[in-house]
Formats: C-alpha cells, structure tokens, sequence
C-alpha cells in the first residue's frame, strides 16, 4: 500500500503528466491555429491545415479539460485559489476558448469568403490568447501570487489582473506562443505537403529562435532577479493539508536550489534547449526526411519546459507573495488520502486506456492532406 | 461579512451559464442514440437511404455539439472561478466525479466525435457504427458522472468534515455511487435528453412531410424518432414519478416547495393542482386538490404525511441552535484548543454545523446571535415557494403534452397515415420548443429547491462564493449574456438553414433541391 506522501508525489507527477498532454496534443492544435493566417493563403490552403487536426482537437482538448478537472479532485485548494485569484484571466481565457469548437465546426459549412475569414481569425485569436496566458500565468506562478487564507480557509486575494502583465510574466507568455507555434509547425511540416509544408517549415524556424532566445533569458532572469521560495520548517509530507502551518522565505535564486541538490535536474532545461534546436535544424535542412523526428523533438520539447518549470518550484505550486507562510505545496494542499488513492486507480485504468484509442484514431486518420482531397470532400471535411 | 450583492450575481451567473449549457446538452444525449440506430439499420440492411439519413442528422447534430462543448468549458471552469470556498469546501468529494467524468467520459465522447464525422472514408462500416456506439457512451457516461457529483450536492452522503483542514472528506465512494438521488436524477435526465433528441427529429420530419419533400427520408426518420420518442417520454415520467418519491424521502423542504404545503396535511396528502403560493403569510391561495395523489407519488403510501413547511421551519430551528453551539467549538479547535472536550463537543454538534452557518449572513461571529437574527436564519431555511410551484407544474404540463404527441405520432406512423394527419404534423412541429421547456424548469426545480444549500444542509450557497469585487462579476456576467447571445444566434442561423435544406445539404444528387432547376440551386451552392 502507498503511504500518503507517495501518494502526494504521485498525484504531483500525475497533474505534471496531464498538463504535458494538454500541451503537446491541445498545444500542437493552438499553434496550429497561431500559424493558420500564415502558412495558408487560399481557402482550399486553410482547409488543409484546419483538416490537419479536424478529427483530434476535439480530443485534444479534453487533456486541458481533465487536467483542470484532476486539480480540482487531487489538488482543491490549488484550484479554487488560482482559478479565482486569476479572475480575468481566466475569463480571457475561457471566452477566447468558446471560438475554437465553433470555428472548427462552423467554418466551412457556409461558402461565403467572409465568413470563413472571421472564423479563421476567431481560430487564430481562440488560439493564441490561451497560450499567451497560460505562459502568463506561468510566469506569475515563478513570482508568487498575493493571497492568504482566514481561519475558515477563505482564500483572499489582492493582486490586480494589470499587475499579471509584468516584465517576466511577458517573457513566459513569448516562451509559451513561440513553444506551440514550434509545435504546430513541426505538425504541419509532417502532414501538409507543397507550399503549406514549406511556409510551415520556415515559421518553424523563426518559433524556434525566438523560443530558445526568450528560454534562456527566463533562465538567466531566474538566476539573477527573481526570489524563489523555500520551505525553512513546518511542513510534513505526510501531514494533513494545512497549508497554513509552515514556515516560508524568499531568497533570490532560489528556483535553481533543486537543481543544484540534484544536478541531474540540469538535463531537463538543456535537452529542452537541444531539442528545440534539433526541430529547427531540421526544419531548415531536412523538413521532409526527417518531419516526423521534428514533430518528436519539439513535443520533447514542450514536455521538458514544463518539467523544467515544475522541478524549478517543487514542492511549492502557487506561491504567495504576499503571505508566503501561506503558499500552496504538493505536500499540504491536497485531497485527503482517501480521495487520492481512489483517484489514483482510476487513473491507472483509464489513461492506457485513452492513450490507446487516441492512438488506434490517430493511425486510422494517418495521411498527408492535401488540397486535392479536400476539393474532392469539400461538404464533408472542415 | 457577506456580499449578498455579490452572491446574488454569483448566482446569476452561474444560473444563467448552467441553463444556457444545458439548451444543447440532452440533444448531444439523443441525438447521439438516435444516429447510431440509424447507422445501426444502415450496417444491417446496407441501405444507403440510413446512411444519409446518418449524416444529415448528423450535421444538425454537429451544430449543436460544437456549442455543447464550448459552454460546458465555461461550466468547468466556474467552480473554481466563482465558487471557490466552494471547491475548497467540498473539492475533495465533488472533484473526484468531475475528473472521472473527463478520463471516462470525455475522452471517449470527443475522440470519437472526430471519427464520426470525418471518418467515413476511412473506418470500414462495422468500425465506425462502433466508434458511434463509443460516442453515444461517453456522452451518457458524462451525465452520469456529472449527474453523481450533482446528487451529491442534494444529498451529501459518504462524506465526513474534518475540522482540521476545514472542508468535506469522501469516507465511502460506493455510498456516493449508489446515492439513491442521484440514480433517479441519471435516469430521469438522460430520459429527458432522448426525449429532446426525439422531439426534435420528429418535428424537423413533419415539416419535411408537411412541405412534401424527401417523403421516404423524412418518414423513415419519423418512425425512428417516433418509436424512440415514446419509449423515452414514458420513462421520463415514470421516473419523474420516482424521482419526487426521491425527493420526498431526502428533500423534504424541497417537495413541500413543489407541493405548496405550508401546513402539514393529515395523511394521504393531497395533490395541488393550482393554486398561489403566498411565503408571507405562508398560505396557498384559491389551490384546486387532487385528494390522495400526493400522498401516493411521494410517500408510496396512503398512511404517511408530507410534512409542510412550516413544521420544517420549526424543526430547523432547534438545529441552527445546535449549530451555534458547533460553531464555537469549531473556533475554539481552529485556534490551536484542540482538547478531548471540545473535539468531543464538536462532534456531537457538527451534524448541525451547516444550520450554524445560515447564521453568518446576519453575524460574523455566530455564537453571538440574537433572537431576531435566528428567526430570520429559519425564515432562510427554505427557498421561496411560488417559482418552485409553478416551473414544477410547467415541466409536469409539458410531460402531458409530450405524451399524447408521441402517442399519436407512434399510433398513426404505425398505420402508415401519418401523410394524411396534418393537424397532428403541425402540431408536432408547434411541440419542438417543449422538451426544453420542460427541461429547463426541471433543472429550476431541482436546483432552486435546493435553496439556501449550495451543500445540502451542510454549506449555504452564499458562503459558496469567491472572494470578488461586484463589479468584477457584473463584467463577466454582461460578458456572458452578449457573448451567449451571439452565440445563440450564430448557432440558431445554421440550424435552421440547413434543417430548411434538408437532406440535399449532403450532396448527394439525390435529394429536393438537387433536383430543381436553378433559381434553388443558389441555396444548394452556398451550403456545405
Ligand atoms: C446531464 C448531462 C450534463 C450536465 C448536467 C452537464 N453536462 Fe457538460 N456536457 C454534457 C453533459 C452534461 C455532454 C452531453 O457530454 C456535453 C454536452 C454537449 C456536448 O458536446 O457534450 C457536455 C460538454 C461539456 C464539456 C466539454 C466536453 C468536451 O470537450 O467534449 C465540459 C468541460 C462540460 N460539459 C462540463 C460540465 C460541467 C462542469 C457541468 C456542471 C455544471 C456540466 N458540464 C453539466
Ligand atoms: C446543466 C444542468 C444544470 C442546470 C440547468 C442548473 C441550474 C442551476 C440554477 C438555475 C442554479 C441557480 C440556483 C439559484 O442560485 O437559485 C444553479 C446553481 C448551482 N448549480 Fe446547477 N444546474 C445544472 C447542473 C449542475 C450540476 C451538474 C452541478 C454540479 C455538479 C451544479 C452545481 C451548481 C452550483 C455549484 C450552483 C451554485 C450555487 C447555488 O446557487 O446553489 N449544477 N444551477
Ligand atoms: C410528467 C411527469 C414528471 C414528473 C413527475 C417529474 C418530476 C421531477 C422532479 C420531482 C424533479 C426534481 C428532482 C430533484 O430535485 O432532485 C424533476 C427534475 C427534472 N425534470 Fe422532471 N418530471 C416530469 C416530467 C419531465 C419531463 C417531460 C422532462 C423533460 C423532457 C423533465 C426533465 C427534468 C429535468 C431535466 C430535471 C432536472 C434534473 C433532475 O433533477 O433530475 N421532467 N422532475
């Protein structure tokens, strides 16, 4: 049987996991939307691109979907904090959301060029604001946030949603556009073919200088200017979830601390770094031999950004600025035991489960698209 | 202290997003069965007449999922957005069913939603009637996780609080699996979602029929819906049935709201038929009585009472006195005084502690209360009467309604003189608003009634809220309603225009329009 510490390490592994879902499958979908205005000019162009994913991204979202779900079961307090505290953004959030079902359903079924066009901005906007401020969020996240709880577990929160756009936040929000724009990229690359694949591939490259270049200066900037959190005494693994009991301060550089105890941490950020290069590389040199080792490497590269970014804050998951006692951990915000090794058996069943019928509809739907199959289903594709 | 400005807006919003997701819901949940019996006959029998007909409820279906989806996003987000003491509170039972929801659920819905509209050329037959079958699945395994989550709410079993982390911790999932309330309440509005879905292809067939047009497709699509239809208005109100004998046995206050009884009446209770509730003098003017069915629908028997409100009040007021008396003890534990008395003190009163909290509207401290102040807590005690009486009475009339319509339609299909009966096709067509009707006011019913408990006696709804600005909510609740608005309207426009088309909309060349001469084939051309 799993104590209640491991079980808290697990469920901290397992939110990691569902949010590396999210981002390599409903992240691919956004930067295919980003580059949608791009890499494709004519009608018949866009319809291939949005065909590239038309079967999946419904899917695909359920990743973001049921890694906010999983939070609110393993991690409560986690969720009722960050989602009310962002208040605004998560509203900007959630209306920019609303375009993508109907742009990808409605588009096409109404031959009128103005139509379509304001469907393909609406995809390209419910594209890119979530990823801008998801990568915000991030970068507020690394900073801490200003909240604190009363003694009936109210939580309060002070910041105000301007101060989310500060210099750093802005940086993650570059990291985060220019990582999916990579990654639709490389997806485009491997299933378009012609000029849509060759604009694709070029877009790549330019995500991926500006990824690396925006990657490592958060990095520098971590090093340098920004306070981590460090847990100094009053927090036991394996204790109930009090998050209010420990003892908490900030200390600039602090984020790096894990890594120096563990260098092996190091290779998160580097082969992150590599990959994306790899990508690049690639895309400039062989988009067509290689598209699928491409495609590989860039979601290795979206898997490692957030593993970088959550071994940089473990155990700490929303830090608050303003009352760092206060701060939420993996350790004490958590769902009682109970709750989380029932939850960890569901888990175990059902996602082999779902990797395997996404994977079975994956090959099925496994083809180049391209503008004469799309001219050929023109009333039943997207 | 509280913001009741706040909490009614949070209330709204909430309300008005619920309400709003859930006009395209039980469609997914019928019309999803509905298309794979259609391309069930299709495999079967290998006329292609079934797959057309697959594909074009499908489009219509298509339109509205889209929507389904986007506005359930909003639903998964505002717990934690708008309710957050409530996701803290009671995140750690109510979470559980929404994320299984997602792994077991909608993960199976919307990846098979891909294959069922882009995968034709791509699965053989039998594999894409079974990944419509998966579909079809994961959509009633939504509602049926939700559905849990939802019934625990109304009746929250299985779950103990726990002073030291300040919130509800699950003890038993089987006891919130098998939670009586929220078995009738699956049944009850999947049985609803059928009966929409059916509703609405037996509407959209008779105007075909009426305009006569597609004769053979929009028949075969009648006796579908028809036979279906029937089926499905049956259980929902049987199990209507068994759902206010649910009620009755957990939601007392809830069924004497329904039932306008402010005095307990001497067993078997009669029904009220119509009447006007009044919460001031706490009396129901000019009610016409049906004697004994009451009794019979919620007690199962002749001999039982219904208990009236103002007995209920009564028995909620020694409760909110014990609450008081929970309240301090739960202070004296939160402040670090956790002797062997006051946990025992505590335990013995926290069954009450929910009522102790109906008194922090009127006094942040609670122990503190005056008199006047518990009179008006147990006034709180229960919701208003009369919206609660009359949506009841809406959904119940349009139940009837519904019945003799699909009785009719499934009588006459079946002596194949369904061409013949106009009045009844107009009539049917009239009757596509009533299923949503009829849903609508049951989600009023079932959540108002649940008033002031945003957890059944244990946490009241305007404790539930986020820590927000007013104006923070009024710019997202005027947000909603223009976005939603749009929405609608964007959704309305396709869904008319090509239920108009009808079948041709597939361009097969063997449909209506495809077959006229120009001046309609503009409306063919436009139309994907
Ligand atoms: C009885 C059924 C039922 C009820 C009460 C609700 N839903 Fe719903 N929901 C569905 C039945 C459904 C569905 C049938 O599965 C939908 C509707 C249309 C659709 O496309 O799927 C859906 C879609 C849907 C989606 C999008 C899923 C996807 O991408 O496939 C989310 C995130 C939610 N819902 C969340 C919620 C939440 C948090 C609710 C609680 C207030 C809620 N729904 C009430
Ligand atoms: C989709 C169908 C649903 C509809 C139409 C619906 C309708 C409503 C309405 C009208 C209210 C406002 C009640 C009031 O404040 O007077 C409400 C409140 C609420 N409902 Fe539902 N509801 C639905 C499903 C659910 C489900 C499935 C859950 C939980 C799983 C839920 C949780 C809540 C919560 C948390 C509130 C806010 C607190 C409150 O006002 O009690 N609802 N809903
Ligand atoms: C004709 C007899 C009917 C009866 C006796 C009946 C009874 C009830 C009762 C007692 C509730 C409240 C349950 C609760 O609060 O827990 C309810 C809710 C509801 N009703 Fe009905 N109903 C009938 C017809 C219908 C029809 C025809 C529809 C729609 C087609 C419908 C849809 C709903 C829905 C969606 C809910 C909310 C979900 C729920 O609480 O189950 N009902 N009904």
């Amino acid at each position: 049987m799993l104590d209640y510490e491991t079980l808290k390490f697990c469920w901290w592994l397992i939110i990691g996991f569902l949010f590396i879902g999210f981002v390599v499958t409903d992240g691919m979908d956004m930067g295919v939307g980003g580059l949608l205005l791009f890499v494709a000019k004519t009608d018949l162009e866009r319809r291939v691109v949005i065909n590239t994913v038309g079967p999946h991204w419904d899917g695909n979202q359920v990743w973001f979907i049921t890694a906010a779900a999983a939070l609110f079961a393993a991690w409560p307090m986690v969720y009722a904090t960050a989602f009310s505290g962002f208040y605004f953004a998560m509203m900007l959030t959630l209306f920019a959301l609303f375009l993508r079902p109907l742009a990808f359903d409605y588009r096409s079924k109404i031959e009128s060029t103005r139509w379509r066009f304001n469907w393909d901005r609406a995809l390209f906007v419910g594209s890119m604001v979530p990823a801008l401020v998801f990568g915000i969020a991030f970068g507020n996240l690394l900073q801490g946030v200003p909240f604190s709880f009363d003694e009936l577990m109210r939580v309060t929160y002070t910041g105000s949603f301007l101060a989310l756009f500060n210099p750093f936040a802005l940086l993650s929000g570059v990291v985060s556009v220019s990582m999916l724009l990579l990654h639709g990229a490389t997806w485009l690359n491997m299933r378009t073919e012609g000029d849509i694949a060759k604009r694709s591939a070029k877009a790549g490259q330019l995500a991926a200088a500006v990824m690396l270049s925006a990657f490592a200066i958060c990095g520098v900037m971590i090093a340098q200017s920004i306070d981590g959190f460090v847990v100094v005494s009053g927090l036991d693994p394996s204790g109930l979830a009090q998050p209010t009991k420990k003892i908490v301060e900030l200390s600039r550089g602090a984020w790096l601390n894990n890594f120096n105890n563990m260098p092996l941490l190091w290779l998160s950020p580097i082969i992150s770094l590599l990959m994306a290069l790899l990508a690049a590389l690639i895309l400039r040199f062989a988009a067509n031999r290689f598209a699928g080792i491409a495609f590989m490497a860039s979601a290795l590269n979206c898997a490692l950004v957030i593993v970088t970014a959550a071994s940089a804050m473990f155990p700490f998951v929303l830090p608050s600025i303003s009352f760092p006692n206060h701060s939420l951990t993996m350790w004490d915000s958590v769902s009682s035991e109970y709750t989380l090794r029932l939850m960890l058996v569901v888990v175990a069943i059902f996602i082999p489960i779902i990797i395997t019928y996404t994977a079975w509809c994956y090959r099925r739907m496994w083809r180049t698209v391209t503008v004469q199959e799309i001219e050929q289903h023109s009333h039943t594709a997207y | 202290m509280i913001n009741e400005t706040l909490v009614e807006l949070s209330r709204w919003q909430f309300a008005i997003t619920a309400l709003f997701h859930f006009l395209f819901v039980p469609l997914t949940i019928g019309m999803t069965w509905i298309l794979f019996i259609m391309e069930a006959v299709f495999v079967m029998t290998g006329r292609e007449i079934y797959r057309d007909m697959t594909k074009f409820w499908g489009k219509l279906f298509g339109i509205n999922f889209a929507i389904g989806v986007a506005t359930g996003l909003t639903m998964e987000f505002e717990f934690g957005t708008n309710w957050s003491y409530y996701s803290h509170y009671v995140g750690d039972v109510f979470g559980a069913p929404l994320a299984i929801e997602g792994l077991m659920a909608f993960f199976l819905e919307s990846t098979f939603v891909g294959m069922f509209f882009l995968g034709w050329d791509r699965l053989s037959r039998k594999q894409h009637l079974a990944g419509t079958l998966l579909m079809a699945l994961g959509t009633n395994f939504s509602a049926l996780w939700i559905l849990i989550a939802n019934g625990w709410m109304q009746n929250p079993i299985g779950a103990e609080f726990n002073y030291q982390t300040m919130r509800m911790e699950l003890v038993s999932f089987s006891e919130i699996l098998l939670n009586p309330v929220a078995q009738v309440k699956f049944i009850h509005t999947v049985a609803a979602g059928y009966v929409a879905g059916s509703m609405f292809v037996l509407s959209i067939s008779s105007y075909y029929i009426l305009k006569g047009r597609d004769l053979a497709f929009a028949k075969r699509s009648f006796s579908v819906a028809a036979g279906f239809g029937l089926a499905s208005i049956f259980s929902v109100i049987l199990l209507g049935d068994e759902s206010g004998y649910e009620v009755g046995e957990v939601q007392r206050v809830k069924l004497a709201a329904i039932e306008a009884e402010y005095h307990t009446e001497p067993a078997p209770a009669a029904f009220t038929l119509i009447g006007l509730p009044n919460d001031d003098d706490m009396e129901t003017h000019y009610a016409i009585k049906i004697p004994y069915v009451m009794g019979i629908i919620a007690t199962r028997s002749l001999a039982e009472q219904v208990i009236g409100l103002r007995d209920l009040q009564k028995e909620h007021e020694p409760r909110i006195r014990n609450g008081m008396i929970a309240y301090g003890f739960l202070q004296k534990l939160r402040n670090g005084e956790e002797t062997p008395e006051n946990i025992a003190g505590f335990n013995a009163t926290k069954q009450d502690l929910g009522y102790g909290l109906l008194l922090k509207r009127y006094t942040e401290k609670v122990v503190d209360a005056t008199e006047a102040q518990i009179k008006m807590a147990v006034k709180d005690s229960t919701p208003p009467v009369a919206p609660i009486f009359f949506a009841f009475r809406l959904m119940v009339g349009s139940g009837m309604v519904m019945l003799i319509l699909f009785i009719l339609a499934f009588y006459f299909n079946a002596r194949r003189q369904i061409e013949t009966k106009r009045w009844l096709l107009k009539a049917i067509l009239l009757a596509l608003p009533l299923p949503w009707v009829a849903i609508e006011t049951g989600w009023f019913v079932a959540e108002f009634g649940r008033q002031p408990w945003a957890i059944s006696e244990i946490l009241p709804t305007f404790m539930a809220t986020s820590d927000l600005a007013v104006s923070d909510v009024i710019l997202s609740l005027s947000a909603f309603v223009t976005v939603y608005i749009v929405m609608f309207i964007i959704e309305m426009w396709l869904m008319i225009r090509f239920a108009k088309m009808g079948p041709s909309a597939l361009h097969t060349g063997r449909y209506h329009f495809e077959n006229l001469s120009d001046d309609s084939s503009s409306l063919r051309q436009s139309n994907s």
